[in-house]
């Protein structure tokens, strides 16, 4: 902004700094600049000082010591012998793998939630809306540490399965839900197995592949080919097939008492099932109101204009609001995602082993590198939230291109 | 056959027939239920298994909460007394009560203090949250951060009031002054505010014993009244920082705008329970040595930074609604930023977000049970440790859960009801 | 701005407390109570009871340090600490003196820059087991599930124990005692480990005690004791010779009871030194003469203390064992008070 006529050109002085608007701006970046430098340099130098005085130092050596210690859930092979940055890769592992779990969960959870609270049903959406409020309006650790209880306290011990007369049996056979974890029937890879999952792969392509060919053929022709059992057919005959030639090379592995566990099949550990379920309900409400606020945000003329165009509800669902519906969602949506992940640093709450509890937690206890350790952990969850954002921020502006 | 055409006699109906009711399964009640609940066969199937579930959650809670008992000393006993039947241990809330609401270390004789302070917070707040409520209560919310002070930690009166004195000091200077050059005023006000605060530090000493209340540390805050300190105290303290953050974000110094950005996007990035930590284990190393801020402090510095960012975007989001006409029209009128900012763009900015910031608040007072995580004996705190972990009270876990949420669902929501409230009221005004 | 503000905070922070950089003694007296770390709550060591009042074992050596101090055992602020935030507490100094059932450890010692002033209870880490298991050894644990309190030595020492004899074993991390006698109640786990003396703390609690056993391996050398921050010998001597006093008290004969009557007329050179009618050792410390007696005064010398929070009358229910005094077989050897 200059002004019109610029007085004393070239005349300055001191006083200009402060009341002349073309410099007024420096002056204040200046004196900001100098604060935040001599507040670095205080927070900088009484490190340092503290540092002396204790005697201690800034060092990531302790990273390649070995951890020590035995972590219970893990997707990597890991020993008590294995170094701090492999617990904590342990740690990074688990802290996506509850992240994503969750991500999921909530996400069918919210959507259904969501729609159903908006359905013509009366209790249906009524029992959603008490879903919601009542999930929204509970802190999450306190549904992390309510179904961990549940888990523990009210789930039998493996114990329970003992005996000639158990207390307890497992579900079908197959399934064993304990207090320390669902245990499930697992695939065991036999020789052979890759031809098994390398036919299945292919007619999953194959299937896609005739889709594709029987809506081309509706559009170019005006033949409706059967959709839904051919494309059963093609996913799973070959692969059956496959599996019955190559003479059965993939066979369950199904839990069993073994000792004091069950052995066998795989185990969910009892603190992954309850942060999990915990994040899952708890940000299922949340998204839950977004998604009902994005159909909502849908101008009644949109589905009053399908319905008259003779779609059914399903359809006008299917393709006129949602596929509109969802531009309003899904940047919600994606911060909702990095609630999740901010939240699973909950996981120390209940023992689950994610990047918070193994170098958040026992690293930091063990080695008593406070410092390293907390900034360590603030850089990957920073790393994580840029990355998201960056996402969001690729998505909200190609969906703005296609604004008119 | 032909004579029966000779018996036909002809008809014209010539009066209109009355309207006639519509069939009893199309009106009141029964065509509610047939609409709403069985209008088709997948619906009566929903409908129906949302009244199995119904049932099935009320048969299991009603007999359980009916049933409990309330008055035995400790678990065992309380078993004996229900013995069998389906009952809650509901004795643990009254037994430990004070416990739960205030932690095990505060004064016994004091529990009317911070009760007194939380009913006087709903004085204090109601001119800000209902418009109905007269203006001229607005002096009892400037006064209530030094009653609530005096209440809750104790100490001679004398102390808040001289906090309230200097704060008054630099008011008159800052409203001397404002009306020349808001900066000078702001920071005149301050300085004010600090001499006369110094001066004050002089005189108290000497007068602690004047109207004082048995003084009680930081530390021994705890149950839900910490939860309840740390969410008001975050809260209040995180506006006016949010603000500044808000409008920084949004200026044109490159500077300043970096600070702000590099500030909020940091803070944002991370959970909440890494900056405790920060707060519990690695915030000493970088003060001064010797400086022993007690924990209490420090979460409050680490949640209000943390509730500054959040309520920073919020506020941003307002800023950026409102329509560039309005930046233009203060600067048309000649007003410099402050002005600007003060008069014009802000209050409309702040009430567009109030509802963002309401949401921020719900968020970040059920983010305070975090503190259990660092060994603070909040509610939550309180129920993992001293209570579950005593011989009387081992193994009541559904009352003490229950109680936890029924408690923080009651404010959470009663606040988010408010909020929808408020909304419905800003959008009448613009029609 | 913002930052301005925070810094200006800071600094008025720094410039009150920064004048106050000085000796821990100093600070405590200028303070008017010790601030004690604590555990957040084990049975018999520290635990506050219905009355919001702290008590136990490491309580008690809290009061007896705040009572040579003040001759108040009740000026001391107890600071509940969880196994992860105890060593932060005390190097941060929020805390002067960290009383925890924590374990001497050379990394302690020396890496993490703490002093211990001795041990005030030789423990060893153990396993309990409920009864119906019908496990009578560790070495039967192969596949167990084991309740472990995460940031304590026995974590490392678990899995030192069970690497070392071949077996395998599933850690459920918990953060406090309480947690862990949950999940170990509730069958989560099958065995929950920690030192012996926690083990009969916790099972005492049980609402039947003689349905869990506790293995009769102890797979690790557990010499509990208080800590102080490395550097500030003073402060270290102090607490040290208050542990000292107390374990001397109880050689001597010393008792809450009789320290009055002891002190006015002691016949005991070595009494007469310790209880402050002779030489000067409490200035030494820079202490009143009587810091001892009123130390012993304030929860009874070692054996007392002992006896009345986890000793055999009490539901803990623990012997002397290794506890008891050197005359009597045990390892306490308090140095000559000279």
């Amino acid at each position: 902004m200059t002004t019109l006529s610029d007085p004393q050109q070239g005349s300055f002085r001191l006083s200009m700094l402060l009341n002349d608007t073309r410099y007024r701006s420096y002056t204040f970046q200046f004196v900001a600049l100098l604060l935040l430098i001599a507040l670095m340099a205080f927070l900088g130098i009484n490190l340092m000082r503290n540092l002396a005085e204790a005697g201690l130092n800034i060092s990531y050596g302790f990273l390649g010591v070995p951890a020590g210690y035995d972590i219970n859930q893990s997707l990597i092979d890991y020993s008590s012998q294995d170094s701090n940055l492999r617990a904590a890769m342990v740690g990074i592992i688990n802290t996506l793998l509850v992240a994503f779990l969750a991500c999921v969960t909530a996400t069918i959870l919210g959507v259904l939630a969501g729609v159903a609270r908006l359905s013509k049903n009366w209790l249906v959406s009524k029992l959603m809306a008490v879903y919601v409020e009542i999930f929204r309006n509970i802190p999450v650790l306190i549904w992390i540490l309510m179904i961990y209880t549940l888990m523990t306290a009210v789930l039998p011990s493996p114990s329970a399965f003992r005996g000639d007369d158990p207390a307890s049996s497992m579900f079908l056979g197959a399934f064993a839900f304990t207090n320390r974890g669902v245990y499930i029937p697992w695939p065991v890879w036999g020789p052979g197995s890759m031809f098994v999952v390398a036919t299945f792969v292919l007619s999953i392509i194959a299937a896609i592949a005739y889709r594709r060919y029987a809506v081309k053929l509706l559009f170019d022709t005006g033949k409706l080919l059967p959709r839904a059992w051919p494309t059963a057919a093609i996913l799973i005959l070959p692969t059956l097939l496959a599996f019955f030639i190559l003479g059965r090379p993939v066979s369950l592995d199904y839990p069993a008492l073994a000792g004091f566990n069950f052995g066998g099949g795989l185990q969910i550990g009892a603190p992954l099932i309850a942060l999990w379920l915990a994040l899952s309900v708890y940000t299922g409400a949340f998204i839950a109101e977004n998604v009902r606020a994005g159909i909502q945000a849908i101008s009644r003329g949109q589905t009053e204009a399908a319905s008259s165009l003779g779609l059914r509800p399903k359809r006008v669902m299917n393709l006129v609001v949602l596929p509109q519906a969802l531009r309003v969602i899904i940047p919600p949506l994606i911060s909702q995602y990095l609630n999740i992940t901010k939240n699973s640093s909950l996981a120390i709450a209940v023992g689950y082993a994610d990047i918070t509890a193994t170098l958040g937690g026992i690293t930091l206890n063990q080695t008593g590198r406070a410092i390293e350790c907390v900034l360590l952990l603030m850089l990957f969850y920073l790393t994580i939230s840029l990355s998201i954002s960056a996402i969001m921020n690729v998505y909200n502006t190609s969906v703005s291109l296609k604004e008119r | 056959m032909s004579d029966t055409h000779a018996q036909s006699v002809p008809f014209v109906r010539d009066t209109m027939l009355p309207q006639a009711t519509p069939p009893l399964t199309a009106q009141g009640p029964v065509k509610w239920v047939r609409e709403s609940l069985f209008s088709s066969i997948p619906y009566t199937i929903l409908t129906l298994a949302a009244l199995y579930l119904i049932y099935v959650l009320l048969s299991g809670f009603l007999p359980w909460l009916l049933g409990g008992v309330w008055t035995t000393s400790n678990i065992r006993e309380c078993r004996e007394v229900l013995d069998g039947a389906p009952g809650g241990c509901f004795s643990v809330l009254s037994e430990r009560w004070n416990q739960l609401l205030f932690g095990i270390a505060y004064p016994r004789d004091g529990y009317w203090r911070p009760t007194l302070a939380f009913i006087l917070l709903f004085v204090a707040v109601s001119p800000v949250l209902f418009s109905f409520v007269p203006r001229k209560l607005l002096f009892l919310t400037a006064l209530y951060p030094f009653i609530a002070f005096w209440l809750i930690w104790g100490g001679s009166l004398m102390v808040p009031l001289a906090a309230l004195l200097s704060v008054v000091a630099g008011y008159l200077v800052y409203s001397k002054l404002v009306k020349n050059n808001f900066a000078v005023g702001f920071f005149a006000g301050i300085a004010t505010a600090l001499v006369v605060w110094i001066l004050s530090g002089f005189i108290t000493p000497s007068l602690s014993g004047v109207l004082a209340l048995e003084a009680v540390d930081s530390r021994n805050m705890g149950g839900f009244m910490l939860n309840m300190i740390l969410g008001v105290i975050c809260v209040s303290l995180s506006l006016p920082l949010g603000i500044l953050l808000a409008l920084g974000r949004q200026s044109s110094l490159p500077i300043i705008k970096l600070i702000c950005v590099v500030f909020i996007e940091f803070i944002r990035g991370v959970p909440l329970i890494t900056l405790l930590f920060v707060a519990n284990v690695v915030l000493a190393y970088f003060l001064p040595p010797g400086t022993n801020f007690d924990l209490i402090l420090r979460v409050i510095i680490m949640i209000t930074m943390f509730a500054a960012a959040y309520i920073a975007e919020v506020i941003r989001g307002g800023l950026a609604a409102l329509p560039r006409g309005q930046y233009e029209g203060a600067e048309s009128l000649g007003l410099d930023y402050a002005q600007s900012m003060r008069l014009i763009i802000l209050p409309q900015a702040l009430k567009i977000s109030i509802p963002g910031i309401v949401n921020v608040a719900v968020g970040l007072f059920k983010d305070t049970t975090l503190v259990s995580i660092i060994s603070m004996f909040d509610l939550v705190g309180m129920i993992r440790g001293p209570i579950l972990a005593s011989t009387d009270w081992n193994g009541v876990y559904w009352e003490l859960w229950g109680f936890a949420a029924l408690l923080f669902f009651v404010v959470c929501y009663g606040i988010s009801q408010y909020s929808q409230w408020l909304e419905r009221q800003l959008q009448t005004d613009h029609h | 701005m913002n930052k301005s503000v925070f810094f200006g905070a800071l600094t008025v922070a720094g410039v009150l407390a920064g004048a106050s950089v000085a000796a821990t003694l100093d600070d405590v007296k200028a303070r008017g109570n010790l601030n004690c770390g604590v555990a957040t709550g084990l049975a018999g060591f520290a635990a506050p009871n219905s009355n919001g009042e702290w008590e136990g074992f490491d309580v008690a050596v809290c009061r007896a340090v705040a009572a040579a101090i003040f001759n108040d055992p009740q000026a001391v602020e107890f600071i509940p600490t969880t196994g992860k935030t105890r060593f932060t507490a005390l190097a941060s100094g929020e805390i002067d003196f960290l009383a925890r059932n924590t374990t001497w450890t050379f990394s302690r010692d020396v890496d993490l820059k703490f002093d211990f002033v001795g041990v005030n209870y030789y423990d060893g880490q153990g396993f309990m087991v409920p009864k119906a298991l019908g496990v009578s050894s560790a070495k039967e644990l192969d596949g167990a599930t084991v309740c472990i309190q995460t940031g304590t030595t026995t974590e490392l020492n678990l899995a030192d124990y069970f690497r070392n004899n071949n077996i395998s074993y599933e850690p459920v991390p918990v953060e406090t005692n309480a947690e862990g006698q949950q999940q170990y109640l509730a069958g989560a786990c099958d065995t929950y480990t920690t030192d012996a003396s926690g083990l009969a703390a916790t099972r005492a609690t049980f609402e039947n005690p003689g349905d869990h056993v506790i293995l009769p391996e102890i797979i690790s050398k557990e010499p509990l004791g208080p800590l102080v921050r490395h550097g500030d010998n003073d402060w270290g001597d102090l607490t040290r010779w208050v542990l000292n006093a107390l374990i001397a008290a109880e050689e001597l004969g010393v008792t809450s009871a009789n320290v009055e009557e002891m002190a006015s007329n002691a016949t005991n050179p070595e009494i007469a030194r310790l209880l402050g009618t002779e030489g000067t050792l409490g200035e030494m410390l820079g202490l009143e003469a009587d810091w001892a007696k009123n130390a012993i005064a304030a929860e009874g010398n070692y054996g007392e203390i002992f006896a009345k929070n986890i000793g055999e009358e009490t539901p803990i229910g623990l012997s002397r064992g290794l506890n008891a005094q050197w005359t009597d077989g045990g390892l306490l050897y308090a140095p000559p008070v000279r």
